[in-house]
């Protein structure tokens, strides 16, 4: 089926997104990564190490530019001006990639957006020419803001990030996806299968999952299960529910032929 | 010498030394790095002309890990 997920003009046939942090190693984070089917890898910026084993590892050698759409973040800024600058240098990083991924924290226990920050850091970045996606509150009314100004997908929280507590609002999720003109993509706070699942029947355009597959027992087999969940939510939005009933009146067995009758 | 900061670490460099003298001296020459002088991108092009002055404060990052 020929479903694309379409962010800022470009295609892609997968729906999961994923980050590449809390693996064991990178070689797991290649196998994972792989078995998610993910397109789309969040990267972190930070600080080289000084004095580094030039031979060391590293992400770029797991998972080559040339095979995967790097989205690099903001995770640990709290000010606009940190977050701007950190995607400044992502930008000359990756040769002047500009899809990416805005996040302001507001709060280091509950890691819950700023949101008054990422709307003036997004400013800037969509004024600078990057694409930008955006971790937000799950407020429609924010993320409605957000839109205004130009980013090319909202990404509403679904439970806080690494808590794997599920979907704890779907309608505020709700809300915001039936006013979205750009994509909705749930990112953070989704613990297993059926809550990806969950997402995409409310008709989320995407999940972004980190810690749900890397923190899994067997994070390989987590990523091939948010695969499948992702596509089976898809599918079950765009085929379309049943209504709920309390009871139904209606087997779904015929009720002419019944022997003795 | 010159005193910089780098990556917030003060640090000695030798005058008149350039940025790509840096990432020499670092070992990250061929290494995909993106560096920032006072606040303000030093794009890949100019590593070798940019010019480091007492006082810059340097940071010089890489992609890792993250969601």
């Amino acid at each position: 089926m020929q479903d694309p997920l379409l962010i800022a003009g470009r295609e892609y046939h997968s729906r999961l997104l994923v980050g590449t942090g809390k693996y064991k190693d990178f070689d797991e984070t290649r196998e994972a990564v792989l078995a998610s089917g993910a397109q789309i890898v969040t990267v972190a910026v930070r600080r080289v190490n000084i004095g580094q084993n030039a031979g060391e590892p590293s992400l770029l050698e797991a998972l080559p530019l040339k095979e995967f759409t790097y989205l690099p973040n903001t995770a640990g800024c709290y000010t606009a001006d940190e977050a701007v600058r950190t995607l400044r240098l992502a930008r000359e990083l990756l040769d002047g990639h500009d899809l990416v991924k805005l996040e302001v924290l507001g709060d280091q226990t509950t890691l819950f957006p700023n949101m008054p920050e990422t709307l003036k850091a997004a400013g800037t970045l969509v004024r600078e020419g990057f694409k930008v996606m955006v971790y937000c509150s799950d407020d429609p009314i924010q993320a409605k803001m957000l839109e205004d100004i130009g980013v090319v997908a909202v990404m509403p929280l679904a439970s806080l990030i690494g808590s794997g507590m599920g979907i704890l609002n779907p309608w505020n999720l709700q809300l915001i996806i039936q006013h979205a003109k750009v994509p909705v993509i749930v990112d953070a706070g989704v613990g297993t299968a059926s809550d990806a699942a969950i997402a995409m029947e409310l008709g989320c355009d995407g999940v972004l999952i980190n810690t749900a597959i890397a923190k899994a027992q067997q994070p390989v087999l987590m990523a091939g299960a948010m695969k499948k969940a992702v596509e089976a939510g898809r599918e079950a939005f765009l085929a379309g529910r049943m209504p709920r009933k309390f009871y139904s009146a209606s087997p779904s067995s015929p009720t002419a032929g019944l022997i003795g009758s | 010498m010159l005193h910089i900061t780098l990556n917030g670490e003060a640090r000695e460099i030798a005058p008149a030394s350039t940025v790509a003298d840096l990432l020499a001296e670092l070992d990250l020459i061929g290494k995909r790095v993106a560096v920032e002088r006072n606040g303000e991108i030093v794009p890949r092009g100019q590593h070798g002309a940019t010019v480091l002055a007492e006082d810059d404060a340097l940071e010089i990052v890489v992609a890792v890990g993250g969601g």
